[in-house]
Parts: structure tokens; sequence; C-alpha cells
């Protein structure tokens, strides 16, 4: 179908628009609106998956207009292997979100929504932009939306927290900018295709790796420029803290994968120690900093920089395992985890974080110790949470486990240590949110405010019930997914080896 | 070009400066005759001027190639073209603002709009100078009368010591030009700009690069750059409102020609001296810029250094030496005085009698008091700050991909840090705005002001829409640079 990814950018968008025009004194037509345009994007989202040719790596449903000729750059639109899952997984986390919001949203919920629909087209624009202009013009738009969300229903420390997401995002991104536009200056195209073409000294690359890295690893967030994310997790709203858990940080992996990977090959490869160590650290250390929460949202925030830690490193562990065997075959396992790990982290935070929503809409409070045997009154709930959690933890037969699995498997073919630094997160990623389990589901009901809890109600049911479910799917069976991404791996890992110089 | 008779044909391209010195001599007759008692109707009048002059321009003004007149004091070219029509509309646009604010402080009088529009007429010399007294001449006239307008409000003593210090730095800045043009005049022997620009191509004497030094002075004096910006913020917080308006905006467009005019057309063979200066000073102007404005507490204050700190990305433009800069330059420029326009206009609306609204703290909760001016004020702010999908965007890339071009990494680099930093003081007027509840009554709606609201927003939707579409606006910069 033609035009089909501008109707998914533009849909949610122009809803987006229609809602904020209607007001709070329609918020009941606004409100199905936000419904009905989230489901549709959903809905117009299964034929991008159903007809996308998986044998081939090539761009497809593209599209391309003249946008700005001055600088010979395109409105260009197209998936691959790498965008289009991701493309789906923005559609499918956004109607979550406008069902948790439903009725818990009482302060100014018209743009709320819009915010919401607004933010999910600008996303499916950034993952679908194959101009790096067009896919900074959405990267940085963004912002526009994350910002208010944060900051108009936010937490008490709500302002501290968007002002520093806010700088920090931007910080990186102008890097970034500045190196899109050398690289237009030097070569004369915006294209992403042409960029990955573009040969580069290595003087060059390095400079244009370490704008790219500075504006992705704050996205991601790699430690130690993660600070931003426990702030703005905690004070931001649940639909906020599902969107930027589950879709805004697969930015900063698609980021790697898109540009850094492909256009500075060499200095990926000089430097991928670097980003290795980094990687690290987030698996081990922050593993050990998410333990010691006393808050349910900074615990998963924690946790979120860990996970995120498996994307880099399978991203990057390609290198090693090409010096150490000598073969690709095994550099694109690395690659197929990272990309795993993306969408089942999407799912998985993004269900814990609705989970935490669940809870605070009863009790107002995200501190563990005023809860405790919440399963004595929210069995249906307990039961959701419990497999969430065990997701997390990488239980096989959870989309946790596939992508963690796979990286790890990928790290062993680079070096003894990184597979087993990175399987320190099966103990601490177990501890954490086991623990995290136990203090706040079971045991004897603890207050009298816990045990006027009431169980699920079907809104929430609904929710949760669709995000298990496709937790399991891409646990049991991720061969279609592993499948849809193969041929873009492939062709990823030979750009990525190849040398520019 | 034998041009010993004055022909209607001839000076068809000087029909923007003619009718607008007939407009202001029967808007000044008018004014007398009419008095004080129908004061609106110099205002109605000149808007009306103002468009008939504007259609005249179009009809009969337009050149398609660059024209020399009056003895090759004058120019007339496509850029100077636009930038009239451009000044046409800033300014009706900022007198349309004006008009509530003007009534409400008792200042609404035939000699301001008198005084607008000659200095109008000032920054149309300018636009077209191609003489060195033609420059001057345009300097002079443009800065005469807006330190008459800084000074309007008699009664105010902070609008009077503003004018008082915009009076005598602004005299030191015409002399250090006339300085400066003397010594190139000594040592060239012309006054035509274009005749300079052959003549100092050979290597140039210390006595030129004196006089030149003196000349960037001036431009940096009246562009507002560090260290020449010291008049700036207090005239901007101490000028009424609307005529802060009015200087922030029209005035920027002429001092860009001042710049072009002067430093790439007519010291073109001294490019890499003068862009090693204005190097150096737009360092420091961004540097002073953002970091002094992220401490203020009074918004035209702070707007007066976000005007400083844009000052500087202006003259990163020229720092580039290439025609493709003084594009980016230009694009700023005209992105500038749109942003500026709106914010100016927003405080404008937002005062009452009594209630200046120039302060931070009288935009808490401004989302619930007023939605327009706030979803208007919210869109201009990420636009300076050069966030996309809005304008201010572009015209950042535009200065970056300059600096790239002409390789300087260090200043690439410079400008990217300090526009992280300026994004911070606009944020906190979004911050105020979105996310505080309103801590004061709400002071009752200004009446009848529905067209001005319409305007603003217009304005506001123009930001937008420009930011989604700039290839137009892009490509008619560069058209008429090149």
């Amino acid at each position: 179908m033609h035009g089909l990814l501008s109707i998914l950018i533009w849909l949610p968008i122009a809803v987006g628009v229609l809602i904020l025009m209607l007001g709070d004194r329609n918020i009941v037509a606004g409100r199905w609106l936000a419904l009905l345009g989230s489901l549709a994007t959903l809905a117009l989202a299964v034929p991008l998956w159903s007809g996308f040719d998986p044998t081939t790596a090539a761009l497809q449903f593209a599209e391309q207009l003249p946008w700005i000729p001055r600088f010979n750059a395109l409105y260009a639109l197209g998936v691959d292997g790498i965008s289009m899952p991701l493309v789906v997984l923005t559609a499918f986390m956004t109607v979550p979100v406008v069902i948790a919001g439903w009725s818990v949203i009482e302060k100014r919920p018209a743009q709320y929504f819009a915010a919401f629909l607004i933010m999910e087209g600008l996303m499916i624009g950034v993952f679908s932009a194959t101009d790096a202009l067009l896919f900074y013009f959405f990267w940085e738009a963004m912002l526009i939306p994350m910002f208010l969300i944060i900051g108009i229903w936010g937490g008490p420390r709500r302002i501290y927290a968007t002002i520093k997401f806010f700088l920090y995002t931007f910080l990186g991104s102008v890097f970034m900018l500045a190196a899109l536009i050398y690289m237009y200056v030097k070569g004369g195209d915006y294209s992403i295709a042409a960029l990955q073409g573009l040969p580069l000294t290595l003087i060059e690359q390095r400079w244009i790796f370490a704008a790219f890295f500075l504006a992705f690893a704050v996205k991601v967030p790699m430690w130690p420029v993660h600070t931003w994310l426990p702030d703005a997790h905690v004070e931001a709203p649940t639909g906020g803290s599902v969107i930027l858990a589950a879709i805004m940080l697969k930015m900063g992996g698609y980021g790697f994968l898109r540009f850094s990977l492909p256009i500075t090959p060499d200095a990926s490869r000089e430097l991928d120690v670097l980003v290795i160590t980094l990687s690290l650290i987030a698996v081990v250390y922050i593993g050990f900093v998410a333990l010691v929460q006393q808050d349910m949202k900074k615990l998963i925030a924690y946790s979120s920089i860990a996970h995120m830690g498996f994307v880099t490193l399978g991203a990057f562990v390609i290198y090693e395992i090409v010096r150490r065997t000598g073969s690709v075959q095994g550099a694109g396992m690395g690659l197929d985890g990272a990309m795993v790990q993306m969408i089942s982290h999407g799912l998985i935070s993004g269900a814990l974080f609705l989970c935490v929503g669940v809870l605070y809409d009863r009790m107002h409070s995200r501190q563990i110790a005023d809860y405790g045997g919440v399963i004595n009154t929210m069995p249906v709930f307990a039961a959701f949470m419990v497999l969430f959690a065990l997701a997390n933890t990488g239980l096989p037969g959870t989309s946790g486990f596939v992508g963690e699995f796979l990286v790890i498997v990928a790290s062993f073919r680079a070096s003894f240590w990184y597979s087993f630094l990175a399987a320190v997160t099966l103990v601490l990623g177990a501890a954490y949110t086991l623990w995290l389990v136990k203090r706040v589901v079971f045991g004897p009901v603890t207050s009298p405010r816990v045990a006027a809890l009431k169980d699920l109600n079907g809104r929430e049911f609904l929710v949760l019930g669709a995000l298990a479910v496709a937790v399991l799917v891409v646990g049991v069976w991720p061969a279609p997914l592993l499948k849809v991404m193969q041929p873009t791996i492939q062709h990823l890992v030979t750009q990525a080896i190849a040398s520019k110089l | 070009m034998p041009e010993s008779l004055f022909t209607w044909s001839s000076l068809a391209p000087v029909t923007p400066e003619i009718s607008l010195t007939v407009a202001i001599c029967l808007i000044l007759l008018v004014d007398v005759f009419a008095g004080e008692k129908r004061a609106g109707l110099t205002s109605t009048l000149t808007l009306i001027a103002l468009a008939v002059c504007a259609a005249l321009t179009v009809e009969y003004g337009h050149v398609s190639e660059r024209v020399l007149l009056l003895h090759g004091m004058y120019v007339a070219d496509e850029l100077a073209f636009a930038l009239k029509l451009a000044a046409f509309a800033v300014v009706a646009v900022a007198l349309l603002y004006s008009r509530a604010y003007l009534i409400n402080r008792n200042i609404l009088r035939g000699e301001y709009y008198v005084l607008a529009l000659t200095a109008l007429l000032g920054i149309f010399v300018l636009v077209s100078a191609n003489s060195l007294l033609t420059v001057y001449l345009g300097v002079e006239l443009l800065a005469l009368s807006v330190y008459a307008m800084v000074a309007f409000d008699r009664d105010s003593g902070v609008a009077a010591e503003s004018a008082m210090k915009y009076f005598v730095l602004g005299a030191i800045a015409s002399g250090a030009l006339l300085y400066g043009m003397s010594l190139i005049y000594g040592l060239t022997g012309t006054l035509d700009l274009s005749e300079i620009a052959v003549r100092l191509n050979s290597p140039t004497s210390l006595g030129v690069i004196m006089g030149l030094v003196f000349v960037v002075v001036a431009v940096a004096f009246k562009l507002g750059a560090v260290p020449f910006h010291m008049w700036l913020p207090d005239v901007y917080e101490g000028a009424p409102t609307s005529v802060t308006l009015f200087i922030g905006t029209v005035p920027k467009i002429a001092y860009f020609a001042l710049a072009f005019r002067l430093l790439a057309q007519g010291l073109s063979g001294m490019t890499p001296d003068w862009t090693q200066m204005l190097a150096a000073l737009a360092v420091l102007t961004l540097l002073v810029g953002n970091v002094v404005a992220l401490v203020q507490t009074n918004l035209k204050r702070m707007l007066a250094y976000s005007t400083i700190a844009n000052v500087g990305f202006i003259l990163l433009g020229f720092v580039a030496g290439t025609a493709d800069g003084y594009a980016a330059a230009l694009f700023y420029t005209l992105m500038y005085v749109l942003v500026a326009l709106g914010s100016f206009g927003v405080i404008l609306l937002l005062s009452r009698k009594g209630y200046e609204a120039d302060q931070l703290d009288d935009y808490k909760g401004l989302w619930q008091r007023d939605p327009l001016l706030a979803l208007a004020m919210m869109l201009l702010m990420f636009s300076t700050a050069g966030v996309p999908p809005l304008v201010g965007f572009w015209a950042k890339l535009r200065i970056f991909q300059a600096l790239w071009e002409t390789h300087h990494l260090g200043l690439v680099i410079m400008a990217a840090a300090m526009s992280v930093v300026g994004a911070f003081y606009y944020l906190r007027i979004i911050v105020l705005m979105y996310f505080y509840e309103p801590v004061t009554a709400p002071p009752p709606a200004a009446v009848g002001a529905g067209g001005v609201r319409l305007a603003l927003g217009l304005n506001a939707a123009a930001v937008i829409a420009l930011g989604v579409f700039p290839g137009a606006l892009l490509n008619l910069c560069a058209r008429l640079i090149h």
C-alpha cells in the first residue's frame, strides 16, 4: 500500500490536533477519538508487518517527495527489518497508554491525549525516516510533547526532571546535528544511504562517532549519562514512563544501528572497547544500584538502564567476534540479540510501569515499603505483575530470555569475560526484580490501605492481558521476528565490518 | 551609466522612499489639523499609508537586476526590494500590536507614528546605500528617530534615562563609524562602495585596517555585539514596551543590510581581516548573551540578552565570509525578527494600564489565563531555542552549515554548546507558563483586541509553517545574496 508510512505518521498527529481543538469540554469525545486514533494506527501497522518482504534488506514501503530542494533533502520514508518492528512496537504501545489514562487523568485531559498521539506520530517518523534531516526533524520535535508530558502531569519534582531530560537530550542531539551537517557539506546529500556510503578518514570518523555517541548514549541511556532517566521516570505520569521506557530509549539503540555502525565503521571498530565497557558497567553496576532502590519506578528505571546495556553490548560486540573468530557468522547473533532485546524490553518495561501505575492510582504511593501482600487483595493483578517480573529477569518462555540469551552467547564468542559479566545480570536482575515482587506482592497484608485495594478493572485487565500475550508470544516463538530482521542484520554486519578507509 | 537626467522611469526603483516621504508629510499635516481629539486617526492612516506604499513598491519598485542610481549613491537590487517589503510588513505589524498599549499609557500621539515612519525611511536609505555617505545618512536617520521614540513617554524617568544612554553611546558609535569612513575615504579616494571594493583589492595598508576597525566597532555597536552591547539591555528594559518591540525588530533588518553593504560588499577585499574580528566578537557575544540571560528576572531584559545571543549567531554567518554565510545570516535575521515580533507582541498584549507584564513571575500559569498567548509564546520560545518543527531550527542549521563549509570546527562546537545553554532560559518561560498555577489574580481581559490577537496567532502559525516548509524562504535568501 503506497503512502502507508505517511498515514502512520500523520494520522495520529492529525487526531492529536483535533483532540486539542475539541478541548477539555468535549473530553468524552476526545477520549474516544484518542482510542480510535491509536487503534486505527495499530490496525494500519498490521499490513506493514504482513506486507513486509522478509527476504530482502532493501527499504520497503518507500516514499519520496521533494522537501527542501536547497539542501537536497527529501521527505523520504521507508522501513527495513530493523525499523519495521520498532514502528509496530510504537503503534502497539500507544494503545495501552491511551487506555491507561482513560479516567485517571483529570487535569487537562485533552492536552494529555493529544500529546501522546502527536508523540506517536513523531516517533514513527523517527523510525521510518530515511533522510537524515527528516530523521533529525522528528527526533527533536519529539522532545516538545515529552517535555510537556513530564512537566504538566508529573510528580512533585517534575520541573527539575523535565528540564534535565530536555537539556540532556538536546545537548546530545545538537552535536549529532553538527556531525550530520558536516557530512552533508562533504557529500552534498542528507539521505542516510548516501551518508553510509560516504568515504571518511579515520579522524573524521572519530569526531563523527563521538558526536553520534553523545546523542545516542544519552538516549539509551548509557552509564554515566544515564542520570536523567531515573528522575524523568519517577516524575513522569504512568503513560509518560511507558512511552519513555518502551519507545524513546529504543531510539538510542536504533541510532547506533542505523548511524554509528554503518557510517563510522572504522571508528566503531577502534572504540568498541569503550562502548562495551560502558555497557558492562551499566549491566553490573546499575544492577547493584537497582537493588537498593526504595521507589518502584526508580527500580524499574535502573533496571531499564541495565537491560539497555545489553543492546549496546550486542551491537558493538561484533567487532571482537570478528577479531577473535575471523568469521562474520556469529556477529549477526549479537545484533539479533540487541534487536530482540529492544522489542522485548519495550514490552516488559512498558508493562511493569503500567503495573506500577495500577498500584499508584489506588494508593498514590510508589514506595515499596508502603506495600506488601498485594496478592491477597489483588490476585489477578499479582499474577500479571509476577509474570512481567519474571520476564524482566529473563525467564525462558518470555521475551526477556531471547534477547539476553542471544547477546550472552554472542559475547561468549568474543570473550569469556564479556559474557561472564553480562551473565551477572541473570543473578542481579533476578535479585532486584524478585525482591521487589516479594516485598510488594507476596507476604501478609501489611497495612489497612493494602487491605482495601480493589483488583483490576476490565480496562486494566485488557491492557495488561494484551501485553502479557505479546511477551509470551515473542518469548515462545521469536522466529517470525528474527526472520523479518535477518537480511537487514546481515546487511548491517557487512556494512559495519567493511572498512571505509 | 549616463544619468544626467532624472526621468520618471529611472526613478522608479526609488518608489519606496519617495512614496514613504510623501506619506510622512501628509500624516504630519493631517495630525496637526486633526489634533489630539482624534489621535486614533493617525494610527489608522499610518497603517493605510504603509499598505499603499508597499503596494506602490511592488508595482513600480521591483528591479530584476542591480541598478545604480543618483550618481552611484543608491543601489536598487532584489535584496533591497525584498528587505524593504519585509520592513513594511514588520513595521505595520509592530504598530498594530502597539496601539492598545499606547492608548493605555496616554502616549498615542501622531508623532509616535511619524517617528516610526522616519525610522523606516532611514532603514530604506540604509538598505539601498551604495556610498559611505548614504550609509551614514541612513544610520543617523534611523538612530535619531529611535532615540526620540525611546524617550517618548516623557513622564517616565526610566525611559528618559534609557534614551539618554542610548543617545550618548549611539553618538559615540556614529562618531566611530564616521571616523572609520573618513580613513577609508582618505586612503581610497572614493566614497562609492563598489569603487572601494575595486580599489581595496590589492594588499592593504595599516591605515585602512585602522578604518576597518572603527567601522566594525560601529557595526558591532548597532547590532549589539559584546563588548559593545551595554546599551541594549537597559534600553530594552527602560523603553516603553511598544518601542522595545519596534527597536527589537525592524532595525535588525537594517543593521543586517549595514553589515552586508559595508563589510561584505564594500570592504570585500578585506574579508580575511574583518572575519577574524567578527569571529572574536561572535564568540564573546554568544557567551555573554546566553550566560547572562540565564539569571534575568525581567522578561524584557532577558529577551534583550537573548537578542544579544542571537546577534552572535548572525555574526557567525558573516564570519563564514561566503555568499552562503551571508544568506544564512539573512535567514537568521528574518527568523529572529519574526520571533521577536511575536514575543514582544505577547508582552504588549498582556500588559494593561499599570501592569507591564514584564516580570517573569507575571507569566506563571499563563496557560489558564490566556491559552492562545501561552501557546504562541511557547512556539516562539521553542523556535528561538532551535527546536524543530519551528523555523528557528533551520536558521541555526544554516549557520552551522556555513561554518562547516569554511572549516570552523571550534566555532561550530561553541555555537552548539551555546544553543544548549540558551535552551534553558527559553524553557524557563515555558515552564512558568505551563507548569505553574497562576499566582496573581488575572487582570481584566483586553477589550476589542480580536484583530490583534488574530495577527499574533498568525505570527505564531508562521513560525510553524516556515518550520515545516522552509524551502521557499531558504531559496529566497540564497537568491537575494547571490
